[in-house]
């Protein structure tokens, strides 16, 4: 029994294992400074970067977080302090239901409501994509994370004549920050990763833009745009691509971290 | 004697569960008032009828709950809790915050901003639950990093802050060593001086040894009330009598 599960073990962390060996060892040769500074360069052309695509990640994940990070925790909060009658129920399984949905699915619904109105390919209809996509994960950890604040603080906070709303707000969520903050870190790592909602909604762009009303470019469209195209040079650029997606997500990781260290030493 | 508190044919409801039969109490103010009686007698509930918690939790109250003669079931709740602050029994300051603000937070919340007004108090009450010399050191440190003992302590500091009458203790001691529990005792002994206090107990030497007087409840019913001495040494009531003699219960 105990070697079948070692197995399991094993198996698990072995997709892994691979996925560091191939994207550092295959990303590891363009990866340079130009990298991060530079704009992509023509076919045939050698060097160049990603530059905008680092900046249009960052500034969909932005646009999502702004959108996905105050209702995710809000609906948590309500979910958690509020929710236990039926609409809070109904709210909890559509939830679950939205954080099944494909996100290609999610989309096309973006590209539906922002694109086609505003008639063209636009960073903001990409963020509102990926803003739906985080708020399963956001409301979920949040209600969880609120809940396992024991129900003593809640009265100490109601005993001291602080009203319900302060309660919640400065001892429940405060007290749940932490866990909440992981919530948050979880939905923007899935964002940062997403494709597929991203190639009809913000579409990619050539060129260095930061206006939200237009096209712009994301690591993860240049990846498969990159890696899909005939040209070695390319393929090994989408290889640095994704490198360089792991290591954003690992420096937000690291950088959540640092804002929410205790700032007590626990026993 | 000069009546705080006084209680009127209270019901007290979970759901359609009556779990509080008809109490009338006066409780008498700057006095220590304990509340005896096996598990499941409702002395809890009782006392969190009095700051109106049992509401929070979904229970419901019917009667009359005069504090200085003004209905208190009339009173907005939230202003009503900061003149009958509560002690619970599990300590539970609040963990993401250092000592000096965990005493401070009933204040802060309750929209005191000024620090030079703030500092004093947190000085005073923390004085005044007997913990300042334990803490005046590491007043930025961690409310949740000191002692049990101490932790409650820290809770009553916090309670006595937003300046309350009464202050109700739920089994403040049970859940600390015989040192912190004498502590404990002790302290409560001195507040009475400023406050009235009920306290529940599930000790009966802890009732014995605090309070002035002692009220038995027995499945949600008031059995008997009188001075503590009386009810240890020749209570009226038989069932009274089986309990603090520890025949059953």
């Amino acid at each position: 029994m105990m070697s079948l599960t070692f197995v399991a073990a094993l198996a698990a962390i072995i997709p892994l294992i691979f996925i560091f060996y191939y994207t550092i060892s295959k990303g590891i040769t363009y990866l340079n400074v130009d990298f991060f500074i530079a704009m992509p360069k023509p076919v045939g052309e050698p060097g160049g970067g990603m530059a905008n695509a680092i900046v249009g990640t960052l500034i969909l994940i932005g646009i999502g977080g702004v959108i996905g990070i105050p209702v995710g925790i809000m609906t948590g909060t309500y979910l958690s302090e509020f929710g236990h009658n039926k609409f809070g129920y109904v709210v909890r399984f559509l939830t679950d239901v939205l954080s099944g949905i494909p996100s290609i699915v999610v989309g096309v619904v973006a590209y539906t409501m922002v694109v086609m109105p505003m008639k063209h390919f636009s960073a903001i209809a990409g963020g509102i994509a990926l803003g739906i996509l985080m708020i399963p994960t956001i409301t979920r950890t949040t209600e969880e994370m609120i809940k396992l604040v024991p129900q003593t603080l809640r009265e100490a906070g109601l005993a001291l004549g602080i009203p319900k709303w302060k309660t919640t707000l400065a001892i429940v969520l405060k007290s749940a920050w932490k866990g909440i903050a992981t919530g948050v870190l979880l939905g923007l790592s899935r964002a940062a990763g997403e494709t597929a909602p991203l190639l009809f909604t913000a579409l990619g762009n050539r060129f260095w833009s930061t206006n939200i009303g237009q096209p712009i470019a994301s690591l993860t469209v240049y990846i498969y745009d990159y890696a899909k195209s005939p040209f070695e040079d390319w393929n090994q650029q989408a290889w640095t691509a994704a490198l360089v997606l792991i290591l954003l997500i690992s420096l937000l990781s690291l950088l959540f971290r640092i804002i929410t260290r205790s700032k007590y030493k626990t026993n | 004697m000069e009546i705080k508190i006084s209680v009127k044919n209270l019901d007290a409801f979970y759901g359609k569960n009556k779990v509080l039969h008809n109490i009338s109490i006066d409780i008498p103010k700057n006095k220590v008032l304990a509340i005896i009686g096996p598990s499941g007698c409702g002395k809890s509930t009782f006392i969190r009828c009095l700051n109106r918690m049992h509401e929070v939790v979904g229970g419901s109250i019917k009667g009359e709950i005069l504090l200085d003669g003004e209905d208190l079931m009339k009173t907005d709740p939230v202003l009503l809790r900061k003149r009958i602050g509560m002690v619970f029994q599990k300590p539970n300051p609040f963990p993401s915050m250092s000592i000096f603000n965990n005493v401070a937070a009933g204040l802060r919340l309750n929209g005191v901003r000024n620090k030079k007004q703030i500092t004093p108090i947190v000085e005073k009450c923390l004085k005044q639950a007997a913990l300042w010399d334990e803490v005046k050191d590491q007043l930025n440190g961690s409310g949740a990093n000191i002692s049990g003992g101490q932790q409650q302590r820290l809770c009553i500091a916090r309670t006595l802050a937003v300046d309350p009458e009464v202050i109700l203790m739920d089994e403040p001691a049970s859940a600390l060593d015989p040192i912190s529990t004498t502590k404990i005792e002790d302290l409560i002994f001195q507040l009475k001086k400023d406050f009235t206090i009920v306290i529940v107990t599930h000790n009966m030497q802890q009732a014995a040894r605090v309070s002035d007087y002692t009220a038995f409840f027995y499945l949600g019913k008031l059995i008997e009330l009188d001075e503590t001495n009386k009810i240890f040494t020749s209570p009226a009531n038989k069932q009274t009598e089986d309990y603090v003699r520890g025949r059953f219960g």
